[in-house]
């Protein structure tokens, strides 16, 4: 068989692919877990504007998504995430991020408690096994769901109103809330943008009309479809980290010490170590975090993206993961891991060393840095319940 | 508790400009009161309901100039302001075409082709020499402008900083500057291009605001002053605050007042007090006084001088250069609120480039007749218009299906002639009205349903923007941006450093350095040299520069 003609080669396309492909003018593609996932319809400026002016439709089906059911599925989930799942009601979305036995982060994503003894975990990562191995020896079951779930991310701030005009109710959903709105469609009030938005999860067959119904709806109220690269900016700036980006999976390391503990991504609250035992609680308390991956302000308006980290312009502490202009907040933002003495210092004495190519000559500015406690942008509107239509 | 009567500085007027000199100056820990004749805050930059559901930005309409060290350091974003990019623009003409504009390069130049192939080429050579020209004067924006006359070291600094910025143009460079800064728009436009609808599509940025005419010298520098902004780094790039421009001012005025500052609306100022060659306060109409040793006028140079002050504690010098400084009312302005988005014929549905702005001028020679009907005191019979929809890019302007449209008109007069006489007292509600329908008829060019679709308007004169906002004449850049009376000469030579003969009074509105558009510089400039003459051991907190 040729290379051109192996179906198993190049991407595949997702559940909503035809109108992707029908907007998809800038013909920018990118490949997610084997999905041809676009990366920019159009243009990036516009895309990310309309996130946080209007309304942005973007597909998340390439996600991973497990079903886990069965009487122990609380304990199994209980065993595998550093957090206690038992704070997390039924029909609540939860945070969560799990460790291998080192105390090293494998994977983070979002937990859906569906109803008495039935969660789905969402995720980046492929966790089949690691998930059967946490539930060996207690009564749960393992589903792989990610080719039967599609998901659909409607976000900003005219996104309730788009749902309000496509006929469903969800006036009332709280941040994190989850409802099944109508048979076969759920929709949860998350994102990953920081902002007012919402997920829908519906069957891989049914996301196609799902799309069109609000495009639909969508028409008088900015609804614009976008790519990743819009998404991105918009996740730097409510300060979200990307596996793989801002901080590398554990099993998918090969060098070692390349991993990070939930303290030293600045998700300590995330960690319940009075709760019995998870997967990397011995480790956890046992090590001492090593570095954090601080939210920073840059000086000037060159992003730093891969910029290395300096103490008062001398020593090296630390690079950047994520750097970005942020439309929206005005300021160059960025995410670093810092040596932990250095990043706790004050007042900081930070720098960026950042490297710019402008017009074939390549520059380094040395950029002050200041950090930032809470997300760069977190408005209102996105925790308004119920929320603004505008 | 007796309402406080004294502060460290008071500013008259809550205009943009204002507001940023009052945040600047609050940030390094002043008491300062701002005083707003109006019962509101914004000035030119406001965003008023006048039909409800819909939102217009009643004056300035649109947002690029604002400098983003300013917006950085004032925090503006915390306080809810939004700056939303537009894509685009269009010229539609009488027969069913149009020239569109697109921020893509190829689809710019295959637009540009389909009108003139040797235009299309054109193009990319003559946005680089507007975008080097924007280069060399952006960081002057922010700096003080320096007295040629003066042996102050500042000056002396600031004119060694000009003379080597100007040095390492080179030759070639520095001569196409010093053309640039003195001709004419479409001389610039007849150097480069030949179609007549693209042309007359980028003469309109040499004249907004301005009362000259395509071919009057000064015009390409007008040009330059409205593409020397950004968005996000976009040079040139326009967009709208996301709530109407009045979110710049709301923000604006949230940021002064977490700084600890306080605004009086409804505090129309009678007089600036002077005593011994000083400054000491305000007088209110309602008979109300403020005292401060520091007052900054947020009004134009003409309104401040020659009638909110003793015209006998002036130099007699100073006053007729102030009275010769021009500041010609030039345009008009209609919102409009519409029940749903008027048809353009002429473009494919769903056009990106509808959201931007659009024109219906043919030619360089209709816009020149143009401004003949204005020096004759008419406005135009066949006016420039800058028209946008802003509502379908920003949510918050009219209800889900419904638009607002803001329409630019130039030119008109400020001393409409009638009956042999000109006046500004010429704009009665039917001279507003007449006005509306010649822009109306203009706008069916590109959307000939657009009667149809009118649910209110609002029609503003120069006169409206006298009488309400404070411009003298209606000029909207609190005088002409003309080289006379730009940089060290603006407002008038001698006192380009915000200050005035007054100890302690200055402006800080857009009369003076860098000039008008919703920049807040004058604002940020005028607050940095009051702190540094008033206060000079305050620690200057907040100034990115």
């Amino acid at each position: 068989m040729s290379i051109a003609t192996d179906p198993k080669l190049g991407l595949i396309d997702g559940p909503v692919h035809p109108r992707l492909a029908a907007l998809n003018r800038a013909q920018g593609w990118y490949g997610w877990a084997g999905y041809a996932a676009p990366s920019m319809l159009d243009t990036v400026e516009f895309e990310y504007f309309a996130l946080r002016n209007q309304a942005s439709l973007f597909d998340i089906s390439p996600m991973h998504k497990y079903r886990i059911t069965g009487p122990d599925a609380a304990r199994v989930l209980n065993r595998l995430v550093t957090r206690d799942v038992a704070k997390i009601a039924t029909g609540r979305v939860g945070y969560a991020l799990w460790c291998d036995e080192e105390g090293m982060v494998i994977d983070d994503g979002t937990l859906f408690h569906l109803g008495p003894e039935d969660w789905r975990l969402c995720c980046q990562e492929p966790m089949l096994t690691w998930l059967l191995e946490a539930a060996w020896g207690f009564n749960a079951d393992i589903l792989d769901e990610s080719r039967e779930i599609a998901g659909l991310a409607l976000q900003g701030p005219t996104a309730y109103a788009v749902l309000c005009a496509a006929g469903l109710d969800v006036a009332h959903l709280r941040p994190f809330d989850l409802e099944e709105v109508e048979p076969g469609l759920m929709i949860s009030r998350t994102g990953f943008t920081g902002d007012l938005g919402y997920e829908l999860w519906t069957a891989w067959g049914d996301a196609l009309p799902l799309w069109d119904r609000l495009w639909q709806a969508g028409d008088n109220l900015g609804l614009r479809a976008i790519g990743y690269e819009a998404v991105n900016i918009a996740r730097i700036e409510a300060g979200y980290m990307v596996a793989g980006v801002d901080f590398q999976p554990a099993h998918a390391t090969e060098r070692l010490h390349r991993g990070h503990t939930p303290l030293e991504l600045g998700l300590g609250p995330m960690v319940d170590l009075t709760k019995g035992h998870f997967n990397g609680r011995r480790a956890l308390l046992a090590t001492k975090p090593r570095s954090l991956l601080m939210r920073l302000d840059v000086e000037g308006f060159k992003p730093a993206q891969g910029a290395l980290v300096y103490q008062a312009k001398r020593r090296e502490v630390g690079h950047v993961t994520s750097g970005v202009w942020s439309p929206t907040a005005k300021r160059n933002i960025a995410l670093a891991h810092v040596q932990i003495p250095y990043a706790a210092r004050h007042p900081s004495t930070l720098w960026a060393e950042i490297y710019t190519l402008e017009e074939g000559r390549w520059d380094r500015r040395m950029a002050r840095l200041t950090p930032v406690k809470s997300a760069f942008f977190r408005p209102p509107r996105a925790r308004a319940t119920p929320p603004d239509l505008i | 508790m007796r309402p406080q009567s004294s502060f460290d500085a008071i500013i008259i007027g809550a205009g943009h400009n204002g507001l940023t000199a009052a945040a600047y100056l609050a940030r390094a820990g002043r008491q300062v009161l701002v005083v707003e004749k109006n019962d509101w805050i914004g000035g030119a930059a406001v965003s008023r309901s006048l039909h409800e559901g819909w939102t217009y930005s009643n004056c300035s309409y649109v947002c690029s100039l604002l400098r983003r060290e300013i917006v950085r350091d004032l925090d503006l974003p915390k306080y809810g302001l939004q700056v939303i990019p537009y894509e685009g623009g269009a010229s539609f003409t009488p027969d069913g075409d149009y020239f569109a504009y697109y921020s893509d390069h190829h689809a710019l130049h295959r637009e540009m082709a389909r009108h003139s192939p040797r235009d299309a080429d054109a193009y990319p050579r003559y946005a680089q020499m507007i975008l080097r020209q924007c280069r060399f004067i952006r960081p002057f924006l922010l700096r003080d402008a320096p007295d040629p006359a003066s042996l102050h070291p500042r000056d002396l600094g600031e004119m060694a900083y000009m003379v080597k910025q100007a040095h390492g143009l080179g030759r070639r460079e520095l001569a196409e500057t010093l053309r640039f800064w003195t001709m004419s728009i479409g001389d610039l436009l007849n150097e480069h291009f030949e179609s007549d609808l693209i042309k007359a599509h980028l003469a309109g940025s040499g004249i907004i605001g301005t009362g000259l005419g395509v071919y009057s010298p000064g015009t390409a520098y007008v040009l330059l002053h409205h593409y020397m902004g950004d968005i996000d780094g976009g040079i040139g790039a326009w967009g709208f605050a996301r709530g109407g421009m009045g979110a710049i001012s709301a923000a604006l005025g949230a940021a002064f007042e977490a700084a600890g500052g306080t605004i009086h609306v409804g505090a129309d100022v009678a007089q600036i007090l002077v005593k011994e060659g000083r400054v000491t306060g305000v007088a209110l109409e309602d008979g109300r006084e403020f005292h401060a040793p520091v007052v900054a006028s947020n009004m134009d140079v003409k309104r401040t001088f020659l009638t909110h002050v003793e015209r006998a504690a002036l130099p007699e010098d100073f006053t007729r250069a102030v009275e010769r400084f021009k500041i010609r009312g030039s345009s008009a302005k209609l919102n409009i609120a519409l029940d749903r988005l008027p048809a353009f014929p002429a473009a494919p549905q769903h056009a990106s480039f509808l959201r931007g702005d659009l024109h219906v001028s043919q030619s360089l020679w209709e816009l020149e007749r143009a401004y003949d009907d204005w020096k004759a005191g008419r406005w135009s019979a066949r006016p420039y218009i800058d028209m946008l929809i802003p509502s379908q890019i920003d949510p918050t302007m009219a209800p889900p299906g419904s638009h607002m449209m803001t329409v630019f008109v130039q030119y008109a007069p400020y001393d409409l002639a009638a009956e042999g006489q000109r006046s500004g007292q010429n704009w009665t509600d039917a001279a507003r009205h007449a006005l509306a329908e010649t822009v109306l008829d203009q706008i069916t060019i590109a959307c000939p349903d657009i009667r149809d679709r009118i649910q209110h308007m609002e029609v503003r004169s120069p006169l409206e923007l006298e009488t309400e906002v404070g411009l003298t004449e209606g000029n909207i850049f609190q005088g002409e941006l003309t080289f006379d009376q730009l940089f060290f000469n603006r407002p008038v030579p001698g006192y380009s450093g915000y200050g005035s003969p007054i100890a302690g009074l200055y402006l800080c509105g857009s009369s003076a350095h860098p000039g008008g558009g919703v920049m807040a510089a004058p604002g940020a400039n005028a607050a940095r040299t009051i702190l540094r003459r008033e206060w000079p051991r305050a620690p200057r907190k907040g100034y990115a520069a």
